[in-house]
């Protein structure tokens, strides 16, 4: 323990962050643009106005979502991959409660469409949970291939079954009484002028979400049992707790948080079944959790930040040359270095705290 | 169906199959020795740009394969960094370099050619590899079965897919009868035995990284500059994981990659041909077709239908005990 | 005699972060000799070798090599220099064969086939040289731990090695086997090689060296003569103090029998049968001990009482039957019978090494309604728990709040003890009570154990260390290739008959001459366990 706890949680994402983002502002500047103004431009895009919060927020519940699917399969050390994949099966869970009745109001179907996505995501989880613990195959790979095996399905119900009168394979349009409160529905209710955007109650339910995973992994048994067997499958086995059980577990927690997001984009946004109702964003999860250090908190705030790189991004693109594929390419690069190059941070970092002196480590900060 | 499209279809396998394989390969050599390597469809994609738009740019289709290698082998460069020397998650590497190609080629392509995340097409002569027509090709027309089988599907090919097809008894020769092919294997199976050798593992891993470089490299280039006609985005389109599909379910060896590409390549030619195909009086959609390989790895890797056992050292970075 | 040694090492530093691990180390081994190097655990002896082979750098110091200055830099160089070194962990590739493990890094050329051919040759003629006979086309998967051991000789004499570095060779073998190595490194030192064997067993050093040399927490205590000392005079100079070899304690008064195993047999993952029909039992009131060379069944016998792996026949504890293979055979269930267990590896079982000292101490216990408060934990209690516990075993830091792996081996196992005897079990299985565990501790522990015995519990106890079979036990049973040899007590017999029974000398063969069944067992005893 070289690090203190507040150097390992806040200065090396930070230092990752910051050199994700400088190697991005190289290729802002190989493009021909001016980095800090594109940063400006992005900055006030994404949080300049209530408009541009509203995108961030929207995106970042998808997100929160996401991360925290990751980030929980991560406690018990797996690498969770098929976010993309459980969240189109949310998304159809949600769809089909949706439509499956000319639901008054949106109160009523909510707990349904909650259980739906929940329940979708977390099926599509289990087979490759059910592989792992029972039969050793990496959930990696498995998790990848569900991904492309969800698309596949998804296109095939929105040629065959699901699909609405006309051209686009897409969903029919789900009955009014469905659609969740707005931000500016809200905020009106409040005399509060908030401008228009897709944010809705989703993100409410998104934080609450963290808070009960946070309850979840540090205030109770099956947390500890998680982090324990996440920490050493042995030392597991030996205090009673069973792999089969802790990796079926986890991974449907996982899959159901990524089914959520279901909630937020197809009935807080799109009010359809699309062929692709994720967008990316189960990848982003990944970027997110590693950001976010796999705690709830720090999944909140990296969500937030890469809500705002994608509401900046499309500013980006709006207002210069830089098209939002830089968002990609950003993220691209905080997953790199806050994941993969880690190590190359932290060496330099532990130096320079070794020649500094030991500190103690704050005790107390543990959760 | 007759022997004429059974032609067409094996002929249009046969083309499916050799970025596969050349990917697969590519991974093969990587995950022998030891370095997990999900990032095969991003060094494709960078390599699938960049041949393009070199291609498109000097009207040289061998400066755009060399630019495709080079640029494909600087991710596999970073890949190697990240992995090896600084001893990160190799798949979660992996997993950002296929976000960094993805956002990267659509990036520069805007840049360079504000055709929307596109090259410009291009056409034989000018940056397109060309057909080869294999001797005797035309005399053996007449001939029945024969004929159309030489003329039709093994004749008629870029220089790339002969490549492929060579490249595979060419890595079971320097895997299993080389020096180098019995280090490569060693370093994927314990790392610690080549060390107190005398034998570096980092050049060792540094040079199986390097050589999937190579190789991703070629199947880029060839998706983008022989199979297409110039690059689009993320025209990869999933073949980087069907091809870790293939390397799975080969088990990591050579002669059954090239039995495993041949046949998801075949899967993809018939998706392709048919929206849904009639087998057993069933009516099977296209997206089955299209979802085939990636449940049958799954079934692979569930064991169902044999184990497959990756090398024992693989996914991680090598550190020296006592 | 003006001879240059073989090796000489002058001054060698070398400091892991705040841990000097080697500190001003000399050193000199004559040609043709084999030099014992003696040492608790963590003494610094394998840093030493490591930095002789190029593993390590040092910090300062030199190295002759033959009287010449030589640096080391890598591996490579220390081969190019005439060293080679079989590590405690062989450095084999399992699913090459022995003739492919003994190339590698060797090869004569790009091409294997040649480098195979010539290798084979050579191979057959080193065997016959030495008595290292090896089937060259084996997997060394299907190998047992004794010839892949030879397969390591092999491959150091294959690179003409004259300097012969063995680390802890002799723990995984039986007695008979290290017998038979220590005749293959007599006839290495004939052939002119030097032999550097590092161990901390005194009746290997006594056996087998010329001259010896003592390490004590990264310092060399003294180089001497091995016919001119004796193992109670390197006992004290490893440890630095006079050992007290037997425990204080009372005779046992045993009560009724607690745990009764009756044919117990497990099958490992691989297929191999590792326990075959053993049984025991174990009474209130008294220590049994198991005796027996790493690998022969005990690890799986106190796992599958402890509930960590499956196996079939008939367990009792206080007369009922235990689940062995059902929904209750998980370690959660034995806890809850009244089974405490402390692990032979605490790194790998006993401790999650990132938790805190007060989450450790729950650990397995997690479960328990003190600990908890509806459907949270109450992490409070544990921690109030932890503190108690830690000031009554006095663990240092007395501080709940770090991680366990901050924590020195005696500490953690502490934590552990204190964990696992505080819940005052009806039976206590311990494995290894004092592996890595500084010589203050070892009588804080053993002192526990036989107060947990007198406190009239029944306490199975697991060790590779025959001193503490002999001193703590009140009953000892050894086991071989997954039997029960046979039980002895303490007073009634010494190391060398428990070493026979430990090399699978059956209890029949009682009245045949010691002597004469050493003398067998060389040629009789396969290497495969």
């Amino acid at each position: 323990m070289i690090l203190p706890k507040w150097a390992d949680v806040v200065l090396i994402p930070l230092i990752n962050l910051f050199l994700a983002l400088f190697v991005s502002g190289l290729v802002v500047l190989l493009i021909g643009e001016d980095p800090v103004n594109a940063m400006k431009i992005m900055v006030k895009g994404a949080v300049g106005s209530t408009y541009g919060w509203g995108y961030t927020l929207f995106y970042a519940t998808n997100f929160i979502f996401t991360g925290l699917a990751v980030a929980v399969a991560f406690h018990a050390r797996l690498f969770n991959i098929g976010g993309e994949g459980q969240a189109q099966l949310g998304a159809l869970g949600v769809a089909l409660v949706c439509l499956a009745l000319p639901w008054p109001h949106w109160t009523l179907v909510l707990p349904f469409s909650i259980l739906g996505g929940a329940l979708f995501g977390a099926a599509w989880a289990a087979i490759p949970a059910y592989l792992q613990a029972r039969r050793g195959s990496h959930i990696v790979i498995t998790t990848i291939m569900f991904n492309y095996i969800a698309y596949a399905l998804l296109v095939y119900l929105l040629l065959g079954a699901l699909k609405a009168p006309g051209m686009a394979p897409e969903s029919p349009r789900f009955p009014a009484g469905t659609f969740l409160p707005n931000a500016r529905d809200v905020f009106d209710m409040l005399g509060i002028n908030f401008a228009r955007s897709p944010l809705n109650v989703s993100f409410v339910l998104a934080l609450i979400a963290c808070f009960l995973i946070w309850l979840m992994l540090w205030r109770t048994r099956l947390g500890y049992e998680i982090r324990a067997y996440g920490q050493s499958e042995p030392a597991a086995i030996y205090a009673g707790i069973s792999p089969f059980r802790i990796t079926m577990i986890v991974m449907l927690i996982s899959g159901a948080l990524a089914g959520l997001m279901g909630v937020n984009a197809v009935q807080g946004e799109a009010q359809r079944l699309l062929q692709d109702n994720v967008l990316g964003a189960g990848f982003v999860g990944i970027a997110v959790a590693l950001m976010g250090r796999s705690h709830p908190v720090g999944v909140l705030i990296a969500a937030v930040l890469f809500g705002a790189l994608y509401q900046g991004g499309a500013e980006l693109e709006f207002e210069t040359n830089v098209p939002r594929e830089m968002v990609l390419v950003i993220q691209a690069l905080v997953i790199l270095f806050t994941g993969a190059l880690d190590n190359m941070v932290r060496g330099p970092v532990e130096g320079a705290f070794l020649r500094l002196g030991r500190r103690p480590a704050p005790g107390a900060a543990a959760e | 169906m007759d022997l004429n499209t059974l032609i067409q279809i094996l002929d249009s396998t046969i083309r499916l199959a050799t970025p596969l394989l050349l990917a697969c390969l590519a991974g093969l050599f990587s995950e022998r020795a030891g370095v997990f390597d999900i990032g095969l469809e991003a060094k494709m994609l960078v390599a699938a740009f960049f041949s393009a738009a070199v291609a498109a740019s000097t009207g040289s289709v061998w400066l755009g394969l060399l630019a495709g290698i080079a640029a494909s082998m600087v991710f596999a460069l970073i890949h190697g960094i990240a992995s090896i020397t600084f001893r990160g998650d190799q798949l979660i590497s992996g997993v950002a370099l296929n976000f960094l190609a993805s956002g990267m080629t659509v990036l520069i392509a805007r840049d360079w050619f504000n055709q929307g995340g596109r090259t410009p097409p291009l056409d034989y002569g000018s940056g397109r590899f060309e057909p080869i027509t294999l001797p005797y090709a035309d005399a053996l027309a007449g001939v029945p079965v024969l004929g159309p089988v030489y003329g039709g599907m093994i004749s008629g090919h870029s220089i790339l897919v002969y490549v492929a097809f060579a490249m595979v008894p060419l890595t079971w020769y320097i895997l299993f009868r080389t020096r180098f092919g019995l280090r490569l294997r060693a370093v994927g199976e314990n790392p610690g035995a080549v060390d107190t050798a005398g034998i570096s593992v980092v050049r060792l891993r540094y040079s199986a990284v390097l050589i999937a470089g190579v190789l991703c490299g070629i199947a880029g280039a060839y998706l983008a500059t022989g199979l297409a006609a110039g690059f689009v985005r993320d025209m990869t389109a999933g073949r980087g994981f069907i091809a870790l599909a293939a390397l799975i379910f080969a088990k990591w060896r050579p002669w059954y990659a090239l039995g495993a590409c041949l046949l998801f390549g075949l899967l993809d030619a018939i998706g392709n041909r048919y929206q849904s195909i009639e087998l057993l009086g069933i009516s099977v959609p296209a997206q089955l077709m299209q979802a085939l390989p990636y449940i049958l790895t799954v079934v692979i890797l569930a064991g169902f239908v044999g184990k497959a056992i990756p090398p024992r050292a693989g996914g991680e970075a090598y550190v020296k005990e006592r | 005699m003006t001879t240059a040694p073989a090796i000489e090492l002058k001054g060698i530093s070398k400091a892991f972060g705040p841990v000097q691990a080697n500190k001003d180390i000399n050193i000199r081994v004559m040609p043709g000799t084999i030099h014992g190097i003696i040492g608790e655990n963590g003494a610094g002896k394998s840093t030493l070798m490591s930095i002789l082979y190029g593993f390590y750098k040092a910090d300062a110091g030199e190295i002759f090599i033959g009287g010449k200055k030589t640096a080391i830099p890598d591996s490579q160089a220390a081969i190019a220099a005439g060293i080679g070194m079989v590590f405690q962990h062989f450095k084999l590739v399992e699913n090459f064969t022995v003739l492919e493990n003994v190339v590698l890094g060797a090869e004569e050329g790009a091409w294997l086939t040649p480098s195979l051919a010539k290798a084979r040759k050579l191979l057959t003629e080193l065997a016959a040289e030495y008595e290292l006979n090896v089937d060259p086309d084996a997997l060394i998967q299907d190998l047992g731990v004794g010839m892949q051991q030879r397969v390591e000789i092999l491959k150091a004499l294959y690179r003409q090695a004259e300097i012969l570095i063995l680390d802890e060779p002799t723990g995984v073998l039986t007695p008979a086997e290290a017998d038979h190595l220590f005749r293959i490194l007599e006839g290495l030192r004939a052939q002119g090689k030097t032999i550097i064997l590092i161990t901390h067993k005194l009746r290997e050093i006594m056996e087998v060296t010329d001259t010896v040399s003592v390490m004590r927490r990264g310092e060399m205590t003294a180089t001497v003569k091995t016919a001119e000392t004796s193992p109670e005079l390197l006992a004290e100079l490893m440890v630095g103090r006079k050992v007290l070899l037997r425990v204080d304690k009372v005779p046992a008064k045993p009560g009724k029998t607690v745990l009764s195993v009756d044919n117990l047999r497990v099958v490992d993952d691989k297929g191999v049968e590792r326990l075959r029909g053993v049984s025991l039992n174990v009474r209130a009131g008294e220590i049994l001990g198991i005796a027996g060379v790493a690998g022969n069944g005990q690890s799986e016998l106190l796992q599958v009482l402890g509930g960590i792996r499956t196996g079939t026949g008939r367990i009792t504890l206080n007369g009922e039957e235990i689940d062995l293979t059902g929904k209750h055979s998980d370690a959660g269930t034995r806890r809850a019978r009244g089974i405490a267990h402390v692990p032979e590896d605490r790194h790998r079982e006993g401790l999650i090494l990132d938790f805190f000292a007060w989450e450790n101490v729950g650990f397995g216990y997690h479960h328990d309604p003190k600990y908890n408060r509806g459907l949270l934990m109450d992490n409070d209690a544990l921690r109030r728990d932890t503190e108690a516990k830690i000031a009554k075993f006095d663990v240092r830091p007395a501080d709940c709040w770090q991680t366990a792996k901050n924590f020195s081996g005696g500490n953690q196992q502490k934590l552990v003890i204190a964990r696992e005897l505080e819940r005052n079990p009806d039976l206590l299985l311990i494995g290894q009570p004092t592996r890595g565990v500084d010589i203050g501790a070892i009588e804080f522990i053993h002192q526990q154990i036989v107060a947990l015995r007198d406190a009239g519990k029944a306490v199975l106890m697991v060790s590779v260390e025959l001193d503490e079979i002999l001193s703590l036990s009140d009953r000892i049973a050894v086991m071989f290739d997954g039997r029960i040899m046979g039980e002895r007590l303490p007073h009634e017999t010494n190391e060398r008959e428990l070493g026979l029974m430990m090399a699978g000398i059956t209890d029949t063969d009682r009245d045949v001459p010691v002597q004469e069944v050493a003398a067998n067992l060389g040629h009789t005893v396969g290497a495969k366990p």
